[in-house]
């Protein structure tokens, strides 16, 4: 008798769990530390002097060109042989946290940019420092443009961390993969897995389409 | 430590490099082109006043978009079989590219179709071409053409897809230089040849989109 998908289901509840939760700590450290040194990526491609501005436009350069998969297996097989020797979830977290800083730092950039010259030149005549001028006028308009973009790219990663199943991080594909491999129900256990990762991303993408209901300008 | 730098194993197989690299355009171009025809169509059916298209291409989009690539390149070459549905690595990597970057670029071509004044369609009505000739000769070129940059950036990012064919052993860019890293154990330069080869790639894409919209746009 062919077993029945729902007792596999409920036989690899436990393994789908734990990978889904990998999964999604995976995508929040590489959003966490992408957005941190995004921000830094941003703000040296937009305020930067022109020495910083150029390694650092080369640095985003590089990192956007390059597929994520090699990232990811780059800073794999890299830090070893460095002799760093990271654990493949700090490696992959980390290739995804790079990924993830040069977008952020793009939108970052565009943000500031899109504010008009006149904002700083009034900060600058009612006598505000520039911390005083970016703190209190440039960030919050930036941060409103450029909040629903983040959120897209928090969708990015969660759909990238599944290149973390190629190292070998028992995340969510990789478990499917496990499980499947026990059971051959592929059909169902991988269309299992895709459902997971759609209700986690289009939870996100709703949460960013309200993002930007909630920050649009009121007109 | 003591590692210290070694090219030559790399460029002894730098043509295998080079042939991954050509496989990874080749699939790219194909998956792309197939794509676009899929997004103009459902670029024309997202904007449609008949539910009945808008809906199946809503879902068609929306599903698409929020799936992992690497899941459906994995769904289609191991599970389709399951159904009876039988295709080999290429075919089936073409094939989700293909629909994969379909809903990518019926997405930009949307955002192109709203951006084209009414007044035209109204124009082409008027000298009485019928509404798929108003779209074929009049509204598509004009979207194309107002919708090639941000076309661009798509492109770049489903060329690099093309990583992901590794996956299934498709002896693409990434998945010959992986091979040759684990022969040679050459680490650094691998990756730092076949990135400089994908960033190169991608810097040339870029080059003939700008120059592609240069030609296109319209005298000043």
């Amino acid at each position: 008798m062919a077993p029945s998908l729902f007792d596999q289901l409920w036989l690899a509840r436990n393994v789908i769990l734990s990978g889904l939760g990998l999964t999604v700590s995976i995508s929040l450290l590489a959003i966490l530390a992408g957005s941190v040194l995004g921000v830094f990526v941003g703000l040296s491609l937009t305020y930067g002097n022109r020495w910083l501005r150029l390694v650092v436009r080369v640095y985003t350069d590089i990192i956007r060109g390059t597929p994520v998969l090699v990232l990811v297996l780059a800073s794999y097989y890299v830090s070893s042989a460095v002799g760093v020797n990271l654990d493949p979830f700090s490696a992959g977290v980390l290739a995804l946290a790079v990924f993830c800083s040069s977008h952020v730092g793009e939108i970052v950039r565009g943000g500031l940019q899109a504010i008009p010259k006149g904002q700083t030149e009034a900060a600058k005549a009612i006598g505000l420092t520039f911390g005083q001028t970016f703190a209190y006028v440039l960030w919050p308009q930036a941060l409103r443009q450029f909040l629903p973009a983040w959120v897209n790219t928090a969708a990015e990663m969660v759909k990238a961390s599944t290149l973390l199943s190629v190292i070998g991080v028992a995340e969510l594909l990789l478990r499917t993969q496990e499980i499947i491999s026990r059971n051959f129900m592929s059909l169902q256990f991988y269309f299992f897995a895709g459902a997971l990762y759609f209700v986690v991303n289009y939870g996100i993408e709703r949460f960013g389409k309200y993002v930007e209901r909630k920050t649009a300008v009121p007109s | 430590m003591g590692y210290t730098l070694n090219f030559a194993v790399v460029w002894r197989n730098f043509d295998r490099l080079l042939e991954g690299l050509a496989l990874s355009l080749g699939l790219a171009v194909v998956s792309i082109l197939i794509g676009a025809a899929i997004g103009l169509a459902v670029a024309f059916a997202l904007i449609s006043k008949y539910r009945a298209a808008v809906w199946p291409a809503t879902v068609y989009v929306t599903v698409i978009r929020n799936l992992p690539i690497l899941v459906l390149v994995l769904f289609a070459y191991f599970a389709l079989p399951q159904m009876g549905v039988r295709l080999d690595k290429i075919e089936s990597f073409v094939a989700v590219l293909a629909i994969y970057s379909g809903a990518y670029l019926a997405e930009v071509f949307r955002a192109g179709l709203l951006s084209i004044p009414k007044g035209l369609t109204e124009a082409g009505l008027a000298i009485g071409l019928t509404p798929m000739q108003i779209r074929s000769t009049i509204i598509a070129p004009l979207m194309l053409r107002n919708v090639l940059p941000s076309m661009s950036s798509t492109i770049i990012s489903l060329f690099k897809d093309t990583s992901l064919a590794a996956a299934i052993a498709v002896p693409e860019l990434t998945f010959e230089a992986r091979k040759i890293n684990v022969e040679s154990f050459r680490v650094i330069e691998t990756w730092i040849v076949a990135s400089a080869l994908y960033v190169a790639t991608c810097a040339l894409i870029a080059a003939v989109m700008r120059q592609v919209e240069r030609r296109l746009a319209l005298p000043r």
